[in-house]
């Protein structure tokens, strides 16, 4: 049986969500755009357009979750089917949009390059565990008005998993869904194989900004999934309990959902979110903390129970080097979300609140996802029965090593995770070099680094997406784009 | 592929059954059972415990190929005078007095028959007089004791005093091992060397009976 974890029971769910409904249509929330507010109204939405703000019905929210898809899939830059984000199954992906980089050389944060991005991407295409690219961090040598746009043509140029990603302002959605269009080659082809998931936040509380509303429209009209990402912060800009804060996310995402399917009914979307308590020792906000992770395991059994696949922000850590606490932390959410069947679990690599993004984390961090993905495989009777034969044969050969039925299904029932993770005894382990898990963390990004091919899409269309970046970096005064890049 | 060459790979890949059909084969084609045995089984079994050594395959591996090895020594067994496979040494292995555990033993015995070498096992719970007594017995020059636990590794000590009582120190080598013991604990009770695992008592083993 698949082992599962459960926070909530269904009725506390039924009245979390019949909460969330009431503060939608009764309290209402804010959103600056005035093409969202149009839209909501002509659904049948009470509208303030004046003080931004409006008023959902229950028939509108029924509808959205009707026409939501209960699923979809993504795939890679070569049309391959890769992530499936339905049922339970998970998957995992980076971490996104830190703005800052740990120098695996020197120990030390700075700006991210283009060349630590592409580093980044060929390492992630190595990851037997990692099942798309994020747009990680943000390359700081290039224009910040192309910051969004730069990260996904790195990735769809130089690796093939698809990309979770999202824009910075409005403007950019245009380039994004362009690099994608020229991969695909139509909008029927990327509708019909989706390539990426775009990360929209509503502002807590109670609130959606011009630009990320205007993504949700945007994506919708191309069918790009959507994935929500709301943060209610609890004891701060929420309320300090954990139930308060779901009838919070809850509203928050409801709204999303909403205003996605009436711009196109059957957008796919997740039901994600990036939710944290508030630590008032440091005014901070701690992805790692339990409670955080409750909340995300929590509101994933919310989503579950409304039909829909599901996010969370959950396997990484607030510590600012890759350190116990680092482990702790991202082993701890990765164990809960892949518990939880959270379909896209968002964080390896990531550290100091989502704001620092560590190559060598991320290699230790796969191999924390390996460990759970084997986890939620189970315990399953595999020849087992009836068990005298295999006994008989260990008292008479002394051991099992290469008996049949171990040979049947070593593979299937022991994970053997990769080098990072230490099993050597001392001796073996002084042997080789008595090495930290920094040195084999940076031996094996060396090793997947090395075992990188490029990637398989055909160099028309990478010309093209070149082409298409240049032009859009040449509106932002950037002659050329950083050498390394093409 | 040469006959010797496949019955090589054949065991390498641990298949026991084609190293049974094929040194069939290479016996009905005339081929000595001396030559078999150097230049197919040995030889593959050389491979296997070197691939072993740089960790490219594991445990299970080797003793599939062992296996294969064993299969193909049977048959040729019967072509050697006295039923004796021509080795390149004897070696006494066991687990010490009051042990019962004999897996690390038992891959140690493996790898030994795997380099060639016969194997003279005494099982567990074996009395320090019992190794020296077989390995004087039967012109072995090597004895391997093998301990897991911290109470009986000190039998390894007897078993030294008594090859030195016996006048028996450095004409027969003492090698020990197991997870308790260590290389400064074979030169504190005097025994010749410490294997830290089956590939290093072969290495040992080679060393010192290529010195004689």
């Amino acid at each position: 049986m698949r082992p599962t974890v459960a926070f909530l029971n269904r009725e506390l769910i039924e009245r979390i969500v019949a909460e969330g409904r009431d503060i939608l249509c009764r309290m209402g929330i804010a959103i600056h755009n005035p093409a969202a507010l149009k839209l909501l109204s002509d659904g049948g939405a009470v509208v303030d357009v004046s003080r931004h703000h409006v008023r959902f019905t229950s028939d509108l929210i029924d509808r959205a979750l009707g026409s939501a898809p209960k699923g979809f899939k993504l795939y890679d830059v070569m049309g391959e089917e890769a992530v499936d984000l339905s049922g339970d199954r998970v998957n995992y992906t980076p971490g996104s949009a830190a703005l800052n980089f740990l120098d695996g050389a020197t120990g030390l944060m700075r700006r991210p390059t283009t060349a630590d991005y592409i580093r980044y991407v060929r390492i992630v295409s190595g990851m037997p565990h990692i099942a798309s690219q994020s747009t990680a961090f943000i390359p700081g040598d290039v224009h910040e008005k192309i910051s969004d746009s730069y990260r996904l043509y790195l990735s769809l140029l130089h690796g093939e998993k698809p990309v979770v990603t999202g824009t910075f302002t409005i403007d950019s959605f245009e380039i994004m869904k362009d690099l994608q269009l020229a991969v695909r080659g139509s909008e029927a082809a990327l509708k019909a194989k989706p390539l990426t998931v775009f990360s929209c936040c509503p502002t807590s509380p109670l609130k959606w900004s011009t630009v990320t509303s205007q993504n949700v429209i945007d994506c919708a009209r191309y069918h790009i999934p959507v994935e929500f990402v709301a943060m209610p912060l609890s004891g701060f800009i929420a309320p300090v309990t954990l139930v308060g804060t779901l009838i919070q996310h809850t509203a928050e995402t409801l709204s999303g959902i909403v205003l996605s399917q009436l711009a196109n009914p059957g957008t796919p979307i997740l039901y994600g979110g990036s939710p944290a308590i508030f630590d008032v020792r440091y005014e901070t906000t701690p992805m790692g903390a339990v409670e955080t992770e409750m909340i995300d395991c929590a509101y994933a059994e919310i989503g579950k129970y409304l039909g829909l696949p599901t996010q969370a922000y959950i396997a990484l850590s607030d510590a600012k080097q890759l350190d116990a606490q680092a482990g702790l932390e991202t082993s701890m959410g990765a164990t809960l979300a892949a518990l939880a069947g959270i379909n896209n679990i968002s964080g390896p690599g990531m550290l100091d609140f989502e704001s620092c993004f560590s190559l060598e984390k991320l290699v230790v961090d796969n191999e924390i996802c390996g460990m759970t993905l084997r986890m939620i495989q189970g315990i399953e009777p595999k020849g087992d029965f009836p068990s005298l034969g295999h006994f008989t044969e260990l008292v008479r050969e002394g051991h099992l090593l290469i008996s049949k039925h171990t040979r049947r299904y070593r593979q299937e029932e022991i994970h053997l995770p990769g080098p990072v993770i230490d099993r050597a005894n001392r001796s073996r382990w002084a042997e080789e070099g008595s090495k930290t898990l920094m040195e084999r963390a940076s031996a094996e990004i060396n090793r997947l680094e090395a075992a990188y091919t490029p990637s398989r899409l055909p160099d028309d269309v990478k010309g093209e997406l070149t082409r298409l970046m240049t032009a859009e970096a040449r509106r932002y005064g950037m002659d050329k784009l950083p050498r390394e890049s093409r | 592929m040469d006959l010797l060459a496949n019955l090589s790979q054949s065991l390498q890949d641990g298949d026991d059954e084609k190293v049974a059909a094929l040194t069939k084969e290479a016996l009905a084609a005339g081929m000595s059972a001396k030559q078999i045995l150097d230049n197919a089984l040995i030889s593959g079994m050389t491979v296997i415990g070197n691939r072993f050594k740089a960790h490219e395959i594991f445990l299970p591996d080797v003793l599939l190929s062992a296996r294969a090895m064993y299969a193909g020594l049977e048959l040729l067994k019967p072509l050697f005078l006295k039923d004796d496979i021509p080795s390149r040494g004897k070696v006494v292995v066991g687990t010490v007095q009051g042990d019962l555990h004999d897996i690390g033993k038992n891959l140690v015995s493996i790898m030994l028959k795997g380099a060639g070498y016969e194997v003279i096992d005494l099982g567990n719970d074996v009395p320090p007089e019992r190794f020296v007594d077989t390995a004087v017995a039967q012109g072995a020059a090597i004895i391997g004791l093998s301990a897991l636990l911290t109470t009986t590794m000190p039998v390894m000590s007897q078993v030294a005093a008594l090859l030195k009582e016996r006048g028996l120190t450095g004409r027969i080598k003492l090698i020990i091992g197991g997870a308790p013991v260590s290389d400064a604990y074979a030169r504190e009770i005097g025994a010749d060397a410490y294997g830290f695992d089956a590939v290093k008592a072969v290495e040992i083993v080679d060393r010192f009976l290529m010195r004689q």
